[in-house]
């Protein structure tokens, strides 16, 4: 697949702010300091969760709708894997080792920082301007025959301009704000749901969702639709160019020549 | 670096200073309001205290939801548990006439309930649900004396800050702070579903926390002690859970 392609938005508004007020001499950050940080303090921690989530599913890996489920009771799907615990009928002969302590305390430890770092990045987004300048489509994007483009451009495999290594482009965009302001408000939501004190201050967290095995069920899918989030986002990485993206999102600097050298 | 980027570090530096302050007045604070749980030591305390914190100061006088009788879930689960000790087994051959509660520590009037005394005691129940950490849980209706009940009887002092419960099981041990002794809901559970606890779900005493998770609901308990340390407990991480890697404030 040709790499995603940004349409319509003009050269000026996709490059960072300071760009243009810098000397010539000086190459701009392709991200900003605070965005790179909280990036990789959010890899770290949503990695931590998917192997500390995946140890405690393996402890009980069958879902039920409503408030309860057990192993007496009919699940809504189970997972054909073996299980920690000799009490799951998971088809296997052997249990696996019980890996539950240490993966809940990393899990909720995680859990905590990547929530402050993520509200850190959304006020930052508000008030710097990010949200406005890089995240949400530009105006002449704002409407479904410019999404139609995007998709038909795409389609056409086209080499994407260079300029496109200084902003993100449309797709990137819905992209991450579903990921900022869909997935990880439901995940978080999910998550409380499954707290018994939480659910007795806030009641109405669980009761919306149909009880805490449905908080519980919808929690599993909204973390496969963020790995699937994952898989897309590095595929598009090591399609863009693996060591000039994750440069950039390390150091700020990017291998592409400033957008001020292009027309 | 131009001006505009250079004011911006400034100011990150002097937010992330005031944020390092910030924190360890917090810690001074949180130590102060009995904010950190006792397995705040280690790699994963950060978590441990920012949860307990937060969830003793949102939940403070909030009930575990409730749930009809139509919710309660039939058959009953009886978890997996380790084999019973032979004092366990002569004690329901007669029936648990002498099973005892004792109680001591820091309370004025030390003693010891019999299951009758405790059942002589104003009776309530709640239809609540216990989750297990691995994911499982099930609806019961759970009859007892609510604890605040027994700890007035024999009157707690007024420096106490933890109760310390144990099984049977010697292995098997817990704790709660005194917002969840004193908690309406907390009860010792004799009763279940309208009939005895059954010993598969920890009868014929068993701590019910319901707004914590389904280990700290400790089975067969025959002691309690009230204390204002959790230090001289086990290995002082305030239950056996922590000593075998779970964290011991289990409200999530």
């Amino acid at each position: 697949m040709a790499e995603l392609e940004s349409v319509g938005a003009p050269l000026a508004a996709s490059v960072p702010a300071s760009a243009s007020s810098a000397p010539a001499t000086t190459i701009p950050s392709r991200h900003a300091l605070l965005v790179r940080v909280t990036h990789w303090i959010t890899t770290l921690c949503f990695l931590a969760l998917l192997v500390t989530g995946t140890e405690i599913v393996i402890s009980h890996p069958r879902f039920y709708w409503g408030e309860t489920g057990n192993v007496l009771t009919t699940p809504l799907f189970k997972l054909h894997i073996p299980s920690s615990r000799a009490m799951v009928p998971s088809g296997y002969s052997y249990v696996l080792p019980d890996q539950n302590g240490w993966s809940r305390y990393l899990h909720f430890q995680s859990a905590w920082i990547v929530v402050l770092t993520g509200l850190l990045y959304v006020l930052y987004a508000f008030f710097t301007g990010h949200l406005r300048k890089n995240l949400l489509p530009a105006k002449s994007d704002r409407s479904l025959r410019a999404l139609w483009n995007a998709i038909a451009k795409n389609l056409r495999f086209r080499r994407p301009p260079a300029a496109e290594a200084w902003s993100y482009n449309l797709f990137q965009r819905l992209a991450y704000l579903f990921v900022i302001f869909v997935l990880f408000p439901l995940v978080i939501w999910t998550g409380l749901a499954m707290s018994p004190a939480f659910v007795s201050a806030f009641p109405i967290t669980v009761n919306s969702l149909g009880g805490q095995q449905s908080a519980r069920t919808l929690h599993f899918f909204v973390s496969l639709a963020l790995v699937l989030f994952l898989l897309v986002h590095v595929a598009m990485v090591f399609l863009a160019g693996f060591w000039s993206r994750t440069r950039a999102m390390i150091t700020g600097s990017t291998a592409t020549t400033t957008p001020t050298e292009h027309p | 670096m131009n001006k505009l980027s250079r004011r911006k570090l400034i100011g990150t530096g002097l937010a992330a200073t005031a944020g390092a302050a910030g924190l360890g007045v917090a810690a001074r604070l949180a130590q102060k309001y009995g904010l950190v749980p006792p397995d705040h030591g280690g790699i994963f305390g950060l978590g441990e205290t920012l949860t307990y914190a937060s969830q003793r100061l949102l939940t403070t006088h909030s009930q575990a939801r409730e749930f009809s009788s139509s919710q309660i879930s039939k058959p009953p689960l009886a978890n997996e548990m380790a084999p019973l000790p032979d004092v366990f087994k002569r004690l329901q051959a007669g029936g648990f006439a002498d099973w005892r509660l004792s109680i001591d520590g820091l309370v004025d009037r030390p003693a010891a309930f019999s299951l009758a005394q405790l059942k002589s005691y104003p009776s309530r129940s709640h239809i609540t649900m216990i989750q297990c950490e691995e994911g499982w849980s099930y609806i019961a209706e759970w009859i007892g004396v609510p604890l605040h009940h027994v700890l007035d009887a024999v009157g707690v002092q007024p420096h106490a800050r933890y109760v310390v419960y144990f099984s049977i099981d010697k292995n098997w041990w817990d704790s709660i702070d005194m917002a969840d002794a004193a908690h309406p809901q907390t009860f010792l559970a004799y009763g279940m579903n309208g009939d005895e606890l059954p010993v598969g779900n920890g009868g014929p005493l068993r701590m019910r926390v319901p707004r914590q998770l389904g280990y700290k609901n400790v089975k067969f308990i025959t002691h309690l002690t009230v204390t204002g340390s959790l230090k001289s407990f086990g290995k002082g991480l305030g239950s056996a859970s922590p000593e075998s890697g779970y964290a011991w404030y289990a409200g999530i």
